[in-house]
């Protein structure tokens, strides 16, 4: 089946099988691999997207289900100015070390913020649980993202 | 893992989804915001032949305060639910059991109607339909039907929906009185280990995890209307249950959970 969606502004569409999920729609059909792949069980978080401007776990929806809609991935943030705030601030925060959970945990990042009105550590630690890092930890995620909503 | 090969039907209406639902029979799914579903598929634990899916069906989506009465289209979702104004007065229970479901993401396309119509004992948004006494609206190829929540679930993941009909609609009472949701879990986006909702002041109290479905606690009822203490009322919430025993917990550890999570709720509640 067709499936059309406008990822990062720009029209794209594919032809795919209805099962399909959205995750694979992005890194095989696109070749956006910024988007990863982590637990296939939906608990990582390691492949949120932003779906008309709100997260959503690319590996737990079907590309059927977001023809037509808006997807911004990871490689959507940045412009040519630079870094988006949430990039930036991860960068200067150091809120990453193998980088593996980062396109996901800054795409569930950029939504907190914009959903959530004064967040503060508790608020961001809640509002990442759905997204897991094994390495570097969660405090200097949770600065990174304090920072970024200021 | 990838779910099986699957035909996919876009029903953009209820009219819509009733009439693919009776054209491909018991091998279709209705398939609405995707959160328990697709992780059933892509494990093949779910091999549905046919999916039908309603995500677009705008004719299903809204919340509306009429008199004593709230209204809630099936494909509201969860974060809809957890930000509305109207329900944060109307019925903040529902609001609040609808901001811990998952995680952001997963209540952004998580909905009311498809985690009731999946009849999981261990969700969240079941058991407080059912402690508030609430009606499901369900339309089928002859017209529509109203079933008490109490009369919906029938066993694991098992619901009286016919294969051919649709859950429309979650109506609750306007509640404003004593409440609480007592979550217990030792993962944060776990589903509980046990769960237990109060109501109106315990009037309506309720379990998650705790049977095959998502039940009504009726001994703490009887006994907070008969006058009991919270910890009275309390010490007969496992009374009738059936526990599953896996990896997280024991049944009776979790009859003991029940009890201690309704003094908990019961005293939050206001009891």
């Amino acid at each position: 089946m067709e499936v059309s969606v406008t990822v990062n502004g720009t029209g794209r569409s594919a032809d795919v099988e209805p099962r399909t999920l959205l995750v694979h729609y992005l890194r095989d059909d696109l070749g956006l691999t910024g988007t990863n792949i982590g637990c296939d069980t939906s608990s990582c978080g390691a492949c949120t997207v932003l779906v008309d401007g709100r997260s959503a776990k690319s590996c737990t929806l079907l590309a059927a289900q977001v023809d037509g809609a808006e997807v911004t991935t990871i490689e959507g943030l940045a412009t040519a100015d630079g870094l988006h705030p949430m990039q930036q601030a991860f960068h200067e925060c150091h809120a990453l070390q193998c980088g593996y959970c980062t396109p996901g945990m800054v795409m569930a990042a950029v939504s907190l913020v914009d959903e959530y009105d004064d967040l503060d550590a508790a608020g961001v630690r809640v509002g990442l649980e759905g997204n897991l890092c094994r390495c570097t930890g969660y405090q200097n995620i949770v600065r990174a993202v304090l920072a970024a909503s200021e | 893992m990838i779910p099986a090969a699957v035909d996919y039907v876009r029903a953009d209406s209820v009219e819509a989804a009733i009439a693919a639902l009776v054209e491909h029979g018991d091998e279709a799914k209705l398939l609405a915001g995707g959160q328990s579903l697709l992780p059933l598929m892509r494990l093949r634990l779910a091999t549905p032949t046919v999916l039908v899916d309603v995500g677009r069906a705008t004719d299903l989506a809204g919340i509306s305060v009429e008199g004593d009465t709230v209204s809630i289209g099936a494909l509201t979702t969860h974060s809809t639910l957890e930000h509305s104004a109207e329900l944060a007065v109307a019925c903040p229970l529902l609001a609040h059991v609808a901001s811990v479901v998952g995680d952001p993401a997963v209540r952004h396309r998580g909905t009311l109607g498809g985690s009731v119509a999946h009849a999981d004992p261990a969700s969240d948004l079941p058991a407080a339909v059912l402690a508030l006494g609430g009606t499901l609206v369900v339309a089928g190829p002859g017209g529509t039907r109203e079933v008490a929540a109490t009369d919906f679930f029938t066993g694991f993941l098992e619901s009286v929906l016919g294969v051919d009909e649709v859950l429309t609609e979650v109506r609750v009472p306007v509640s404003t009185g004593g409440w609480s949701y007592q979550k217990f879990n030792r993962r944060a986006q776990d589903w509980a280990i046990v769960g237990v909702v109060v109501a109106e002041g315990g009037a309506g109290v309720s379990l998650v995890n705790m049977a095959s479905t998502p039940m009504r606690a009726t001994a703490v009822e009887a006994a907070v209307a008969g006058g009991a203490s919270a910890t009275d009322a309390a010490a007969g919430a496992a009374d009738g249950t059936e526990p599953p025993t896996d990896n997280q917990a024991d049944g009776a550890y979790r009859e003991h959970l029940a009890r201690v999570l309704t003094a908990r709720a019961l005293t939050a509640a206001g009891r």
